[in-house]
């Protein structure tokens, strides 16, 4: 066997799964969104553009991920240099972190609708503690900031931990003698954290933004099970246009302007974060 | 061993899986009866005693489709038998479907007979059972009916005062709507809201009587209980008592009268000033062109209409039968509150049947939103009503010219595509 060839011979496969059932499909959406009654034709986009619900399930979703992100990017930052200090029971912290990874999110959603609905645990400990005379619906139409707050919290706490788990490798590949050259200066703790730990960690920096901000713009279940229509979005217009209305090619439409929007975030955090040429860790 | 054993089992497991297939039972492909009791009650109950062994598979409409169409696309496949409502077969294409006139058996209604052929000359499915929506209420609620309302015979004036009442008396609002995300609020307004106050759907969409419609179903909606966004099923609420007056599907809320018969009554839904606006609910049964075994699959469609597997039918899901039958005294609770109500509605004098849209083809799920844009943008988005009715009639408008669909009642009969106007 050629050993120039083998690497190509290892990734074939995967190549060939990917191709089949990604490129494929996608090929198929991309048809299928662009094309009414066989002929090419932008009608499908400027149907689900020109639709009401549009601007506010746009809005909406952007804010989420505004709302969400930062707060995620800025705990998953803490909870990774916390157990990077840590001697004892890191791994037993880690394990208990991620558990909400392990959770469909569908799931996490009806776990926090547990909590916030009429007869969910928050109104049964505010009366218990005599805050409130009886149970109030907290995810009413008539609440629009409460229920936005109850989906940003139920995204952080499923999805912080996948940042998370990117962030603890990415700390641990950092040399310790950065670290102890900076103390030797003088640098304290908070000048090591933004001087040392955070040039070096930006590829894992990018990875953990690209993945968390595309599964942003992704959320689905957890709104669904927390704000029903109240709370349109555009992945949940999407899956409306697919099995409420059955029509296929608005349903493609959307799922490529997710894709465009998704594909446009990925370039300016890749940008932004990018690894100057010819510096290495 | 144990390992061993592990092995075993699934080698056994594999071989009986592999007869059952090779045995080829007939798959029925249902959207309806799709609760767990309901289905079991399907698969032992009702399709029991066929002579053939039949596989009943309860789905959700989305799936439902997608292995239908996948089938259909490709040629073959290993439905039997379809079990949908009229709308899911009328967004269907009628060439996918076997004509079913030549079986012999069929609805005693001419109505359901007609509204099967899906507008071509043949049945293209056989009505299978009915349905409608009425009105359920807790018994603690109807000391609080304003002075001289009847509760068979309510307008939708004294519906408001009730529910008004009750609203003071508890200090919450107790009146319920199926406005969830799976909620049927959509047939409310083209079924009865809109055949009470303008007879008509299409026509008089944003006519003005359409506006005070929704005038007075907002003054409806200042005592509905808010979470009603999020119901789907007011049994849930009834039961749970949040809600003490509802509006629903029928077999939406049977749990709460089959649970606690005693708690609850059903009675008609509210006239307006062009009627008593209600829709009757129909399913029926098709054979895709793709049945693996045509004859099996004829032989259940007529299984189904047999009077006996109607009655097991209604007990199974609390679907009314579509043929002429003597029902059973030892009916469910909330068989005979939901058989009386409905009994009461269409018998009334001032009924005023809202049918099934028809004739949309697979613009049924468009035409629907039309109803559900305009309720969140009326009543949730408090946006104001002229100017959200000419803007969804646009919208209807562009449906109706898309698909020519004629009117159907109560709309006047239009030559041509129903007009907005």
């Amino acid at each position: 066997m050629n050993a120039r060839y083998l690497p190509y011979l290892l990734i074939l496969p995967v190549t060939l799964f990917l191709c089949l059932f990604f490129l494929y499909p996608f090929i198929l959406v991309a048809q299928q969104a662009f094309s009414v009654d066989g002929g090419w034709s932008l009608k499908n986009f400027e149907d689900v553009i020109g639709y009401w619900k549009f601007p506010i399930s746009f809005q909406n979703t952007m804010l989420l991920a505004a709302a969400v992100v930062p707060v995620q990017l800025a705990l998953a930052l803490l909870m990774a240099t916390m157990v990077n200090r840590m001697k004892k029971g890191r791994d037993l912290i880690l394990y208990v972190w991620t558990i909400p990874l392990g959770i469909s999110d569908l799931a996490a959603g009806i776990i926090w609708l547990a909590i916030f609905e009429q007869s969910g645990f928050l109104n049964s400990m505010m009366q218990a503690v005599g805050a409130i005379d009886r149970p109030t619906n907290f995810l009413s139409y008539q609440n629009p900031g409460i229920v936005f707050l109850a989906i940003a919290l139920a995204e952080i706490w499923r999805a912080t931990a996948i940042m998370l788990v990117i962030l603890v490798a990415g700390i641990g590949l950092i040399p310790k003698e950065y670290y102890e050259a900076a103390e030797v200066f003088g640098a304290s703790p908070w000048k090591r954290f933004t001087r040392v730990t955070l040039p070096l960690l930006r590829p894992s920096l990018q990875t953990a933004l690209v993945l968390r901000v595309i599964l942003a713009f992704e959320i689905f279940a957890v709104v669904a099970a927390l704000g029903g229509t109240l709370f349109p979005v555009l992945m949940g217009e999407t899956y409306a246009y697919q099995f409420d209305l059955l029509n296929n090619g608005a349903a493609a439409a959307m799922a490529l302007i997710i894709l465009a929007i998704s594909i446009a975030f990925t370039l300016i955090i890749m940008r932004a974060l990018r690894v100057p040429k010819g510096a290495t860790i | 061993m144990t390992h061993r054993f592990k092995l075993a089992g699934a080698a056994a497991l594999a071989l009986t899986m592999g007869a059952s297939v090779a045995q080829a039972d007939v798959l029925f492909w249902s959207t309806q009866a799709k609760p767990v009791e309901e289905a079991q009650a399907m698969r032992e109950q009702v399709l029991g005693n066929f002579s053939d062994k039949v596989d009943y598979q309860p789905n959700d409409g989305g799936p439902w489709l997608t292995r239908l169409q996948a089938e259909l696309q490709a040629g073959s496949g290993t439905i039997g038998v379809l079990g949908a409502l009229h709308g899911d077969f009328s967004a269907m294409d009628p060439e996918n479907l076997v004509d079913l006139s030549d079986l012999g058996v069929m609805s005693s209604s001419d109505t359901f007979n007609n509204l099967a052929k899906l507008g071509t000359d043949d049945a293209q499915y056989i009505p299978w059972m009915q349905a409608s929506y009425i009105m359920a209420a807790n018994k603690k609620a109807l000391e609080h009916l304003p002075e001289g309302a009847d509760i068979d015979a309510l307008t939708y004036e004294q519906l408001i005062a009730w529910a008004a009442n009750v609203h003071e008396a508890t200090g919450e609002a107790k009146f319920g709507f199926p406005a969830g995300p799976k909620g049927l609020k959509h047939r409310f307004f083209q079924g009865y809201l809109y055949p009470s106050y303008t007879n008509g759907v299409v026509r008089t969409f944003a006519s003005d009587a359409a506006v005070t419609a929704w005038e007075d179903f907002r003054k409806l909606w200042a005592h509905t209980n808010p979470a009603s966004t999020n119901f789907s099923f007011l049994q849930e609420q009834l039961l749970s008592e949040d809600v003490w007056i509802a509006f629903d599907h029928t077999s939406r809320l049977a749990q709460a009268f089959n649970e606690r018969p005693d708690d609850f009554v059903a009675f008609p839904a509210p006239a307006g000033p062009t009627g008593r606006g209600f829709m009757p609910v129909i399913a029926g049964v098709a054979i895709p062109k793709t049945a693996p075994d045509m004859d099996a699959a004829k032989a259940l469609v007529a299984h189904m209409l047999k009077p006996e597997t109607q009655i097991a039918t209604l007990k199974a899901t609390n679907f009314f039968p579509v043929v002429d039958v003597a029902l059973p005294d030892d009916l469910p609770p909330a068989v005979q509150a939901a058989g009386g109500a409905v009994a009461k509605m269409s018998g009334a004098a001032d009924a005023n049947p809202g049918l099934l849209p028809a004739g949309l083809g697979s613009k049924g799920g468009d035409f629907n939103r039309v109803f559900v844009d305009a309720f969140e943008r009326i009543v949730l988005a408090n946006q104001d009503i002229r100017t959200v009715l000419d803007d969804q009639k646009g919208a209807l408008e562009a449906i109706m010219n898309e698909t020519g669909a004629p009117c159907w009642a109560p709309d006047a009969p239009s030559e041509g595509a129903c007009p907005v106007e």
